[in-house]
């Protein structure tokens, strides 16, 4: 216990998730703020500050810098040198990295809303945040893997640990590639394929390489049983390192980029499905005899519902990564189901999941409540699949009015009810979290309890 | 081997990026390398008759007050500006900018989107779009007239009953005209597509 504390400064691995989860309150204030705007009830008319386009982009940089990279970095803080064995290059480098993100983040939010907006999908984040946001990201980098270069004996790296090399070191590039090339030097269609690769990787080279290497970590200490091939796992990691900075193009099918880059995109695109299905399998047979901790275990069922959404979302990746299908849906509320499924259902859930599970380590009292778990779990995961399905049938239905020549107004005026019930969705998923923040809450405050720390490798 | 720290970053890390950067973004950059970059300035003199210089006509004050005389400089001028505020606003996030070969779009919008209509100052960064909550802007440009740009600036609604889009109101001045910002979002939008206009 004394030498793990030592290893891992658990008052910064709390940090970054109280600050990931009150971007998280961000994000979901933000969310439905927007939506609003499609109901004609938004409660902000024509302030400019609030203005509905320019809180959409705040909605989705929150998610991706200040509750998924937060959520993430506390993930890799605690389970990086637990692995290694050793601790990170510095503790103060590393407390310094967590305040320059949070006020980065915010200045970010506050470029945005004043107007300073760049124009890159997901990297909206000023041009004058972008710097910082790049020496951060070194910085992590070198934090979290210079003590790696210390290691001389022969024995070979944990899968984790491949997963938190790569995302670390990939992220400079795809960062620093998609907010300075398009911006600065590659204008039109091919600037266009360097934006679609942005926005793919930040979520296929950082979000999801850092989740599942989380998810390497965490589930086989929670069941405690060993991960079930590691050949599959060495699959895994080098099919997603090879396939996944292959397809950001599938993002503008049919656009003036040119057309067999395009085709390659797609080939790539299913190429993954392969992957991420070993991955899946190898996760699912790992559990095979410990299937009641679904129901017992709210960390692990935290996962294992994120994967079940994981692999449904990379179905569907295949199936709408495909020219034919990219008729109807480009453009429709189909991809911002897709995207919520991903963001939401996926990586957000294993961030809860590994919130539970560091909670009462960190704090040193046990969850106050179990019945509120599954108030918080029941309300996320039905919230989301209803929203799911809900813009699912909606992008469709925008689709076909578009194909069909109706008029344009027809696709807005057929989309109001799915739009209602968006909103509704959405209103389950906030009850949900705030659910489970007051669970958070109400434990960091609760008396001390006599706790033994699980035994983590 | 490949379970080492120095293989994992060169060969996973790094190799694997540079060869997918290979595959997806210097594949359009060479193959679109010939087209010639055009400057703003260029691209106003392709459209020495285009809506810009009726606003003058239409807000006379408020265009002097603006941008002074209209001239091939001050549409430059307008056109950066409108350019500016449409990604500030993330008129992006909801209006696309290109027609697909595809799902009957040539007979709603226009004429298909070709690369060599993206190789401008104005498309870098390029505003592609990803959604459309509104119809696509490529082809825009005469389709409605300018009176009808800024009242739908003001109030959406008013001119496209049922529509979704918020109003700007901070494109106005206190008495209900375009300020500078609403003359070249104006601008802007009347410019789009102005190459192909039908």
């Amino acid at each position: 216990m004394s030498t793990q504390r030592s290893l891992v400064d658990h008052r910064l691995v709390m940090a970054h998730l109280i600050a990931a989860v009150t971007f998280l309150l961000v994000v979901l204030m933000t969310g439905l703020l927007y939506s609003l705007q499609f109901l004609g009830r938004y409660p902000f008319p024509g302030i400019e500050l609030f203005s509905p386009g320019r809180v959409r982009m705040v909605h989705t940089n929150a998610v991706a810098y200040g509750w998924l990279l937060n959520g993430l970095l506390a993930g890799v803080y605690w389970a990086g040198p637990r692995l290694s064995g050793r601790p990170l290059f510095s503790r103060r480098l590393a407390w310094l990295i967590f305040w320059a993100l949070q006020t980065l983040v915010l200045a970010a939010a506050g470029g945005i809303l004043g107007g300073y907006a760049q124009g890159i999908e997901w990297g909206e984040t000023p041009l004058f945040v972008d710097p910082f946001i790049i020496l951060g990201l070194v910085l992590i980098a070198a934090n979290v893997l210079l003590p790696l270069l210390k290691e001389r004996e022969e024995a070979p790296l944990y899968v984790s640990r491949w997963y938190f090399i790569g995302a670390l070191v990939w992220i400079v590039m795809v960062y620093s590639m998609g907010n300075y090339i398009p911006q600065y030097f590659v204008p039109g269609a091919a600037g266009a394929a360097i934006s679609g690769n942005f926005i793919h990787d930040l979520v296929g080279l950082l979000v999801t390489p850092l989740g599942w290497g989380l998810m390497y970590y965490f589930i086989p200490t929670i069941i405690r049983k060993p991960i079930w091939s590691h050949t599959l796992s060495l699959m895994g990691f080098w099919g997603l390192a090879f396939f996944y900075p292959m397809q950001g193009l599938h993002h503008f099918m049919w656009s003036p980029i040119p057309m067999h880059v395009q085709y390659s995109a797609v080939v790539a695109t299913i190429g993954i499905e392969v992957v991420v299905t070993s991955v899946l399998a190898n996760f699912f047979l790992t559990l095979r005899g410990r299937g009641d901790y679904l129901r017992t275990n709210y960390p692990i069922r935290w996962f294992y519902t994120g994967m079940v959404f994981y692999w449904i979302t990379c179905f569907q990746c295949a199936i709408q990564g495909t020219l034919t299908v990219q008729k109807l849906i480009h453009f429709t509320d189909w991809v911002v189901g897709h995207a919520h499924l991903v963001m939401f259902g996926v990586f957000s859930f294993w961030i809860i999941g590994i919130i539970t599970e560091l909670w009462p380590k960190l704090t040193g009292r046990e969850w106050s409540s179990q019945r509120l778990h599954g108030w918080a779990y029941w309300l996320c995961a039905l919230g989301l699949a209803l929203m799911f399905v809900d813009l699912t049938i909606a992008g469709v239905v925008q689709g076909f009015t578009w194909w069909g020549l109706n008029p344009f107004i027809d696709s807005v005026r057929f989309s109001m009810p799915f739009w209602w019930v968006r909103t509704l969705t959405g209103l389950m998923i906030t009850a949900g979290i705030l659910v489970f923040l007051y669970n958070l809450w109400r434990t960091a405050l609760g008396k001390p309890a006599y706790f033994t720390e699980r035994v983590t490798a | 081997m490949k379970e080492r720290f120095i293989y994992i970053f060169l060969v996973a890390g790094i190799g694997f990026f540079v060869l997918g950067f290979i595959f997806q973004i210097l594949g359009p950059v060479v193959f679109l390398r010939k087209i010639p970059m055009k400057r703003v300035a260029e691209l106003v003199q392709e459209d020495s008759n285009g809506e810009f210089y009726k606003l003058a006509e239409d807000y006379p004050q408020e265009f002097a007050k603006a941008f002074g005389e209209p001239t091939p400089a001050s549409y430059a001028e307008a056109l950066r500006l409108g350019r500016d505020i449409y990604i500030a606003e993330a008129c992006w996030h909801c209006h696309s900018q290109y027609v697909r070969p595809v799902a009957n779009e040539p007979l709603r919008y226009g004429p298909v989107s070709v690369a060599s209509e993206y190789q401008n100052e104005l498309q870098m960064p390029h505003l592609f779009g990803t959604r459309r909550v509104g119809p696509d802007l490529i082809r825009e440009a005469g389709v409605h007239s300018n009176d009808w740009h800024v009242a739908h600036f003001y109030d959406p609604p008013s001119v496209q009953p049922g529509s979704v889009m918020p109003s700007y109101r901070w494109f106005f001045a206190e008495n209900g005209r375009p300020n500078k910002k609403g003359l070249a979002m104006a601008t802007y939008v009347q410019w789009l597509g102005s190459w192909q206009r039908r």
